[in-house]
């Protein structure tokens, strides 16, 4: 395990932001820490990179605990917290530059980041005057900088547009892949993360609600039937009637749990027979969206 | 060791292109240069003075201004913008989760302030030397050859610098503490403006009071305004470590280590 936490809780004040969090993070994954806004994955995050002091809990990063091989290990990590941290009075390149002579890197290195990152064209403008996609770019190419082991992203594509969310996606991927690195992510949007993620983490109100493979995940979303019919609602009632669950209903379908084939076709016989004509019957993977919208709001 | 020196070599690429940095090389340009204009036109009523006056009025005109209210200004200026910078780029979560350790980073700036200071105060007596001389130079008239004021005056400045540390530290920690510039401005201000009175009515426990410290150092020019007796060598003699001097080396060395608890303790947003 790459991450390792055990118990972590973290109190501000009087309020319980994380709450007895285990995290499991294996080496060459991309994890996606995923939960609503305020859930406590910054918290999380920070409390990571040691910039919060673990009140309870352990955390073990590389197998090694973190506060006492605190430069240890923070000189295998390459982060990015929130907005990316930048001083705008500096120009892109020198902001990387900046970065290097702390973390004695050779400047060359800065111009393949700039290339990785498309920033090339604009190395030698002031990073006052970037765009938010290129701040987050920026921000991305000093997390990269020191070619660390371990990426631990909060929110890394906020203000990019699809096109760079999809670059971002494919570098990260990339990284992985060829580069046997492990990445941290996290993000309030699942569907930004699961084609890329190959374990998941889903945090609320500081709890870790589910944890595993996105295979895990995908297995425990339930199939639905889908049934199209003229008037949803009043099919809707007449199969509850029949002892039917109806688990969803909208102005143009309506869902019932999938247990197989024949009850699909009860289903459709069923109301074919008392004049609700069915346009269209099939059976749907419910997608990770709404399960991650079930996970995160039944806790 | 490594982990100070290089985050002090970033602290000055990064400021290098800020008024933070450049304050502290044009004011004693400008100041100076301003003096040098004014003796160079004034050059007619200068002459008849004697070397060491001539010095005297010279250096101790930006001495004056500098002891009251110009540098304890200065040092808040300087104080918040080694601060702000890390406060407006959000960078303070940055710099606590680089390989570095706490102390380095934190001292790396501190000490970068103070060099600030000192880099002020090294122009002043570079520039005070060198514009008396090139006074001389163009108005050969004015006897600043006379005498020889580069050994009092830099021991001044170095007890000025001294007198220094008290402020700076307090004000830098200020500035660590308050994202705003009001709030070490505003504190900065008043406690000068107390400094300054507590001086120069002569309190007896001014000697305790940082933002004082400044302006007491300067007493020791005023030694030098009595008229030197007949064949009596003038002479101002500067008592380097007065009560007012430690003090402000004390209160340095003590919220140096405050701030670092603090720095420790905190949750870096």
């Amino acid at each position: 395990m790459v991450i390792n936490t055990e118990g972590l809780t973290f109190t501000f004040g009087a309020q319980k932001v994380v709450k007895s969090l285990s995290l499991q993070v294996p080496e060459g994954s991309i994890y996606g820490f995923l939960g609503p806004n305020g859930a406590g994955k910054t918290t999380t995050i920070k409390l990571l990179l040691n910039l919060l002091k673990t009140q309870e809990g352990s955390i073990h990063i590389f197998g090694q605990e973190l506060q006492s091989n605190r430069i240890n290990i923070l000189s295998q990590i390459g982060s990015l917290i929130e907005q990316p941290a930048i001083y705008l009075h500096l120009s892109g390149k020198e902001n990387l530059l900046n970065r290097a002579l702390l973390l004695q890197i050779p400047a060359k290195r800065v111009d393949e980041m700039l290339h990785l990152v498309h920033l090339t064209d604009a190395a030698d403008k002031k990073a006052g005057q970037y765009s938010l996609g290129m701040k987050q770019r920026l921000g991305i190419a000093l997390a990269l900088l020191s070619d660390p082991k371990l990426l631990i992203l909060d929110e890394p594509t906020n203000g990019l547009d699809p096109n760079g969310i999809i670059e971002v996606r494919e570098l990260l991927v990339r990284l992985v892949n060829q580069h046997q690195k492990t990445v941290f992510i996290s993000s309030h949007l699942l569907a930004e993360v699961e084609r890329m993620a190959t374990h998941v983490g889903i945090i609320n109100h500081g709890e870790l609600l589910f944890q595993g493979s996105i295979k895990d995940l995908e297995a425990m979303s339930q199939p639905l039937v889908q049934v199209e019919t003229e008037n949803t609602v009043d099919a809707a009632n007449f199969l509850t009637r029949n002892n039917f669950t109806v688990a969803d209903v909208n102005d143009h379908q309506l869902f019932v749990p999938y247990i197989n084939k024949q009850q699909m076709g009860e289903i459709n016989a069923l109301l074919n027979k008392n004049g609700h004509t069915v346009f269209s019957i099939n059976k749907q993977q419910k997608d990770l969206e709404k399960l991650f919208l079930a996970i995160t709001q039944n806790a | 060791m490594k982990g100070f020196i290089l985050s002090f070599r970033s602290e000055f690429y990064k400021t290098r292109k800020t008024m933070g940095f450049w304050s502290a090389v044009l004011l004693p340009l400008l100041l100076c240069l301003l003096l040098f204009f004014g003796f160079f036109n004034k050059s007619d009523q200068l002459l008849t003075l004697p070397g060491f006056m001539l010095w005297l009025r010279f250096a101790g005109a930006i001495l004056g201004v500098m002891g009251s209210l110009l540098l304890p200004m200065l040092i808040v200026f300087i104080g918040y913008s080694v601060n702000s910078i890390e406060h407006k780029a959000d960078t303070w979560k940055t710099l606590f989760s680089l390989p570095i350790s706490k102390l380095s980073v934190y001292s790396a700036k501190y000490f970068y302030a103070f060099f600030l200071v000192l880099l002020c105060l090294v122009l002043f007596v570079l520039f005070t030397l060198g514009l008396g001389n090139l006074l001389h130079v163009l108005k050969p008239g004015l006897k600043f050859n006379e005498y020889s004021i580069a050994n009092t005056l830099i021991q001044l400045y170095t007890k000025l610098f001294l007198s220094s540390l008290g402020i700076l530290s307090i004000q830098f920690l200020l500035s660590l503490l308050f994202r705003d510039f009001l709030k070490p401005m505003g504190i900065g201000f008043i406690c000068t403006i107390t400094g300054v009175i507590l001086a120069t009515t002569g309190w007896q426990y001014a000697y305790l009071f940082p933002y004082s410290h400044p302006m007491l150092a300067m007493h020791a020019l005023q030694q030098g305004r009595g008229t030197p007796g007949p064949g009596a060598m003038p002479q101002i003699t500067v008592d380097m470590f007065t009560k007012d001097t430690w003090v402000s080396l004390v209160v340095a060395a003590v919220v140096f280590m405050l701030g670092y608890f603090i720095v420790l303790k905190k949750s870096v947003k």
